[in-house]
């Protein structure tokens, strides 16, 4: 059977290429077709209307679906995650160098650094300055939600005090020349190339905010899943595979020539490989950085469609107001991810699978997220 | 390359004018965000046929929002291949000002039309409140506008590809002629028979001869 998946061109769609290329789905006896998109308004479209079995999808766009927000009504299901970080936060030269002097270093923690550009943000508020603005993918994405939980946690307004706004990642990089953006959150290559161009300066990397954050999952209309049990569970096994292969130094040259072609995600294999080695240079120039668990495609459950990650991501959307606090939306937003397909498909492959579905979760902040405890704010 | 959407800050709630809706089909505001010049003029020459007077263009996506917020529709059209939908998707959940546009996916009952439209190129956002009939009849113009510049498009690449290979094949016959003495009849003939012999069509094994000449050059 053919199944057919639609990507965006990013670092995290590694699995998903390496299960067609290095024939992992064969293995399960599958045939995968990739179809490279240009939007996630696209991908979420033609995995409703079929076009798509499946999909690399954000992780929150699949419960916005699922709750109808920005969007009518169509519950998405993610049975599996294409593993872990592989954001950062990258702010322009200019901003930059305002943020040095404010006290923020290369590679300092989330805190120093937040701290900084909360002194340039109060200075630009007492000058009666026009705010800052910052790049984002798509207003439901781990990156608005980590770049507002940063921002708030550094005592920044994200809706007040600095202006948030989408744009594609191909634009990001002239956008934040150009000067229409001062920084961006968003996934790999993305920053490196910016880093590469001398256009910006990366600020942190958002595992620093939130150790092993989520991001992507493979996402799937439930009738889908239903009608299609076992290829669905062939094609989780294709891509957990296709993750171990990923996270495996030895792969990691071959790998990012693999995704630098224009078919795939079409950077520079240089620059793919520093994100999948969790090292970033982080200014032009400069050595790279080692970056723990920057990019952790498979290690320690990192394909596990954990319920707590799509009920924090619910618990942002009530926090920015995307969407209010019911307790048939928290049911709702539980039911999106589904680690009961992960364990029926993995259960023979993986020994410590995780046995519960929740985890709590802590932030750069200290604070903990406990997804058992959610109530209305 | 497409061109990026100017940032649209969520406090965007300025120059918020709103007419009263009007219910004719000719004053209907048809907002179409297209780059491709030739593809965008097929579709708004066919909706102005239907009746659909009232059809801005939109090709510099810079100061999107002003524009429609000025032109204040009640259907927009995108084609899909632009990366800016997405920034077009956050402006209509974040602008208090523009009023909600939303996707086309007004009624699932009528999944097929919409899956007409994605297979098209296009895709549709609707004010709310919108009668059913009058939007199918907007969404089907699309489409088949859509397709008929694909059609097009194909027909043209095609005249293209033609082209291209007629001159491949004249400078293969040009080397043999004057490689192996032959005339302009036995030179084809002779690559038409390579062709007949390794399966092939007579221009790649043109596309072949001329690349071996040059690289013997």
């Amino acid at each position: 059977m053919n199944i057919i998946l639609g990507f965006i061109p990013l670092l995290d769609s590694a699995s998903l290429v390496v299960a067609v290329e290095r024939g992992f789905a064969a293995q399960e006896g599958i045939e995968l077709t990739l179809v490279r998109e240009t939007s996630w308004a696209n991908i979420r479209d033609r995995l409703i209307i079929g076009h798509f079995d499946a999909a690399h999808l954000l992780g929150p766009m699949a419960v916005a679906s699922t709750l109808g927000i920005g969007h009518v009504r169509v519950p998405l299901i993610a049975p599996f995650a294409l593993g872990r970080g592989g954001n950062a936060i990258t702010a322009s030269l200019r901003l930059w160098e305002q943020m040095e002097r404010a006290g923020a270093v290369p590679g300092g923690h989330p805190r120093l650094q937040g701290a900084a550009l909360e002194r340039v943000v109060a200075a630009r508020n007492s000058a009666h300055l026009e705010p800052l603005t910052f790049g984002m993918v798509y207003p439901f994405s781990c990156h608005n939600y980590e770049l507002r939980y940063w921002l708030a946690a550094s005592g920044i307004d994200p809706n007040r005090d600095v202006r948030l706004v989408v744009i594609p990642p191909p634009f990001l990089v002239d956008a934040l020349r150009a000067g229409q953006i001062d920084g961006f959150c968003v996934g790999e290559p993305w920053n490196s190339v910016a880093v590469n161009a001398g256009a910006g300066v990366i600020v942190t990397a958002t595992t620093a905010i939130w150790p092993m954050s989520p991001e992507k999952v493979l996402g799937c209309r439930p009738e889908w899943a239903q009608r299609h049990p076992m290829q669905l569970a062939s094609l989780l096994r294709a891509l957990y595979r296709a993750s171990q292969w990923c996270e495996q130094a030895e792969n990691h040259a071959d790998l990012a020539q693999l995704l630098a072609q224009p078919r795939y995600v079409g950077a520079p294999a240089e620059l793919l490989r520093r994100g999948l080695e969790n090292a970033l240079v982080l200014r032009h120039g400069s050595p790279a950085a080692a970056i723990p668990d920057f990019y952790v495609p498979v290690a320690r459950a990192a394909t596990f469609p954990w319920v707590s990650h799509a009920l924090w991501f619910y618990s942002q959307m009530v926090r920015w107001r995307q969407i209010e606090f019911t307790a048939e939306y928290v049911a709702a937003a539980r039911a999106t991810y589904r680690p009961d397909l992960y364990r029926a498909a993995l259960g023979s492959v993986i020994a410590d699978i995780p046995v519960a579905d929740v985890q709590a979760d802590r932030f750069f902040d200290g604070a903990l997220f406990d997804a058992g405890d959610l109530t209305a704010p | 390359m497409a061109q990026a959407l100017q940032p649209v800050a969520e406090d965007a709630t300025e120059h918020c004018a709103r007419g009263p809706l009007r219910m004719t089909e000719a004053a209907l505001r048809i907002l179409l965000i297209d780059q491709n010049a030739t593809r965008a003029s097929i579709l708004e020459e066919g909706l102005r046929e239907a009746g659909y007077l009232n059809v801005t263009v939109v090709r510099d996506m810079t100061n999107l929002l002003r524009r429609i917020v000025d032109e204040d529709p009640e259907v927009i059209f995108i084609d899909l291949e632009n990366p800016n939908r997405d920034v077009l998707e956050q402006m209509f959940q974040v602008s208090r000002c523009v009023r909600r546009p939303i996707a086309m996916f007004v009624d699932r009952s009528d999944t097929s039309s919409i899956r007409q439209a994605v297979e098209a190129g296009v895709s549709a956002y609707i004010v709310d409140g919108l009668r059913k009939e009058r939007v199918k009849a907007i969404l089907d113009m699309a489409v088949s506008r859509f397709n008929a510049f694909s059609q097009l498009y194909e027909e043209l690449e095609r005249a293209r590809q033609e082209l291209e290979e007629r001159k491949l094949i004249e400078r293969a016959k040009g080397i043999l002629m004057k490689e192996r003495g032959l005339t302009e009849e036995a030179a084809y003939g002779l690559l038409r028979k390579a062709a007949m012999n390794e399966n092939r069509r007579v221009a790649e094994v043109a596309q072949s001869l001329v690349t071996a000449a040059r690289l013997l050059k």
